[in-house]
């Protein structure tokens, strides 16, 4: 029982640090990115790569599965999506499925198409027992990350001045642009965190969630669940959705197999139907 | 002066209504393919049962604004229903094809009142949900359904007891055809109708639309209905003609693909589904021989710089260039009409 609470905070935590970049997207610009995904497999294939091409151990690989997301995301934002921003849903959600799709053909065609297999360092293998609860090391090493991760973010969103201004242009862009806060280089800044940290997700995850090249597919819906369930306008909105999520996700799947699935999209759509505006946001 | 013009703005939204010649010409066309294309029944079969899918998302895209990414929730439940009732001995394929339109109807008419809520983002995700339920219970209902190995031993009697479904896709492409035709002939008198100009001021501005007393929600709810009974169709015939049913019916790549049609083709005018269906088979036809296992990288890229061109200002362009044409050739100044009844009321 225990057990499967702290596999669910570790999955929940996980998907956090995979979908906060979208919710802050979603939040910041109005902008429906299907394609948060391609980058969370992005991350999980340079680690996955240097790892069994390079030899190079886990822990370093990390900061180059933070870097390279977030380079390609800066890159992409700055020449690609920057134009959609006043575009209709409709453009912003055809455009980013076509990226998905060219992503999940490349790495296919690059890489193959079975799954990416990395091998942990051994002090990161096996279970732990910790006042007679089973606890698996790599997981609580994840929750350990991640809730780092967290109370940085959390930091840097309250105190600091980067915060104060990307909360302002979250919760009105248009006075703050008038304010004479930089809202577009917020925004490209943001866009690549969140693409980084998308790909340090993808990264710590390729060994729980696997990794092949249908990733961004398969894993799409959970990250637009943690977004659109936790509301855009704060962190810890998100924060508890994925907690939530992934909660509900481990325990579906541990207690009724036959319906693991039917568990999340139901929650769903009943939160969806009953706060269409998110679990911890505002009405506006 | 109110009264005239009332008749010009009568006159105007009549004409809409009216078969125009290329109209007539298009569906000549398509009935010659059936008489000069003998070998190419098969695909002409496909492409027509893509473009009655897309004509479907077209009424509730193009008409009513909704973005739906799930919309292969109702063709895959129209293509199980027909192709369950054949297996089940109940093989006369317009009886299917009834059943499934009005089993998906009924989801339809159910899932509306949870998908019409909330932003774009919200409905967009509520379909996706309705959409990867129906797939797992599809999945889950492996007695029923086949499960992963698909539907076997579909049976489909004669087509009004007199043609019998050959290999060579004849009948079934004619059977296609007539079914897209006579659905497409009741959606356009439909979006003709005081009903369907309604839906267009309710895509283009619902919070006016509500202002001068329209029943945005009760609309988008019978649209919406229509849509997934379209659906369901394209669903039955897919399962009929083929004889085949498998889970990729439910898959999210369908939804994806259906929108993809659409867009190729333009949305809002009940054409688009049907040309981006020829385009959208030739392309794949042509790009999966050259490349057969990354096809969906070209599905991407097209994806992608079709948004990046802009595709409503090039359509705008290509129209007022082809009206320009039409009226050099019948030497009518008929377009100035519009815009001067506009400016008087």
């Amino acid at each position: 029982m225990l057990t499967i609470l702290f596999d669910g905070v570790a999955y929940g935590m996980l998907l956090f640090v995979l979908a906060c970049g979208l919710a802050v997207t979603l939040g910041l610009m109005n902008f429906v990115n299907l394609a948060h995904g391609a980058f969370a497999m992005a991350g999980g294939y340079v680690t996955a790569v240097l790892m069994n091409r390079y030899g190079i151990p886990f822990l370093l690989t990390l900061p180059f599965a933070f870097l390279v997301p977030s380079l390609t995301g800066l890159v992409l934002e700055r020449t690609l999506y920057k134009r959609l921003y006043t575009r209709s849903h409709l453009d912003q959600v055809l455009f980013s499925i076509g990226l998905v799709f060219m992503a999940i053909a490349a790495i296919d065609y690059s890489m193959g198409s079975q799954q990416q297999l990395i091998q942990l360092p051994t002090w990161l293998l096996g279970r732990a027992d910790v006042l007679g609860i089973q606890i698996g090391r790599y997981r609580s090493f994840i929750i350990a990350v991640c809730g780092i991760l967290v109370v940085v973010l959390q930091f840097i969103l309250t105190k600091t001045r980067f915060g104060s201004r990307l909360r302002a242009a979250v919760d009105d862009r248009r006075v703050a642009c008038g304010l004479g806060i930089n809202v577009s280089m917020i925004f490209a800044v943001t866009f690549a965190v969140g693409s980084g940290l998308a790909g340090l997700g993808g990264a710590l995850g390729a060994e729980i969630l696997g990794l092949d090249p249908t990733f961004p597919l398969k894993f799409m819906i959970y990250f637009l669940i943690v977004a659109t369930v936790g509301g855009t306008t704060s962190i810890t909105g998100p924060f508890l959705a994925s907690l939530l999520l992934g909660i509900a996700d481990v325990a579906g799947k541990y207690y009724v197999p036959s319906f693991g699935a039917f568990v999340i999209y139901t929650l769903m759509i009943v939160v969806l139907v009953l706060r269409p505006q998110g679990l911890f946001a505002r009405a506006r | 002066m109110k009264s005239h013009t009332e008749d010009d703005v009568r006159r105007v939204l009549t004409r809409r209504g009216r078969w125009g010649f290329s109209e007539i010409a298009f569906w000549l066309v398509a009935v010659a393919t059936l008489v000069f294309m003998p070998d190419r029944h098969l695909i002409l079969n496909e492409i027509a049962i893509i473009a009655l899918f897309a004509l479907s998302l077209d009424l509730i895209l193009g008409y009513a604004g909704i973005v739906s990414l799930g919309h292969a929730a109702f063709f895959g439940l129209g293509a199980y229903v027909a192709g369950i009732l054949a297996q089940q001995g109940i093989g006369n394929p317009l009886i299917g094809l009834a059943a499934a339109a009005l089993a998906a109807a009924i989801l339809g008419l159910a899932t509306s009142f949870l998908v019409l809520r909330g932003s774009d983002l919200t409905k967009l995700m509520v379909a996706l949900g309705v959409a990867l339920i129906l797939g797992e219970v599809a999945n889950r209902m492996a007695w029923l359904t086949g499960g992963a190995d698909g539907l076997q031993g579909v049976n489909v009697s004669p087509l009004l007891g007199l043609f019998e479904f050959d290999m060579f896709g004849t009948t079934a492409y004619a059977y296609s055809l007539t079914v897209l035709f006579v659905l497409f002939v009741l959606a356009r008198r439909v979006m003709a109708s005081p009903y369907g100009l309604s839906l267009r001021s309710i895509r283009d501005n619902p919070l006016r639309a509500r202002a001068i007393g329209i029943p945005v929600n009760r609309r988008l709810v019978v649209i919406y209905t229509l849509a997934a009974a379209y659906a369901g169709s394209a669903g039955a015939l897919l399962a009929q003609t083929i004889q085949f049913v498998s889970l990729d019916v439910l898959a999210f790549h369908r939804s994806a693909d259906v929108m993809l049609v659409l867009v190729i083709g333009g949305a809002g005018y009940l054409y688009g589904g049907i040309i981006g269906a020829v385009v959208f088979k030739i392309l794949q036809d042509y790009l999966s021989d050259l490349t057969p296992q990354y096809w969906l990288f070209w599905i991407g890229l097209i994806l992608v710089l079709l948004v990046l061109m802009d595709r409503e200002r090039m359509v705008s362009k290509a129209r007022t260039l082809w009206k320009r044409t039409a009226n050099r050739l019948t030497h009518r100044a008929e377009p100035l009409a519009t815009t001067r009844t506009a400016r008087e009321i």
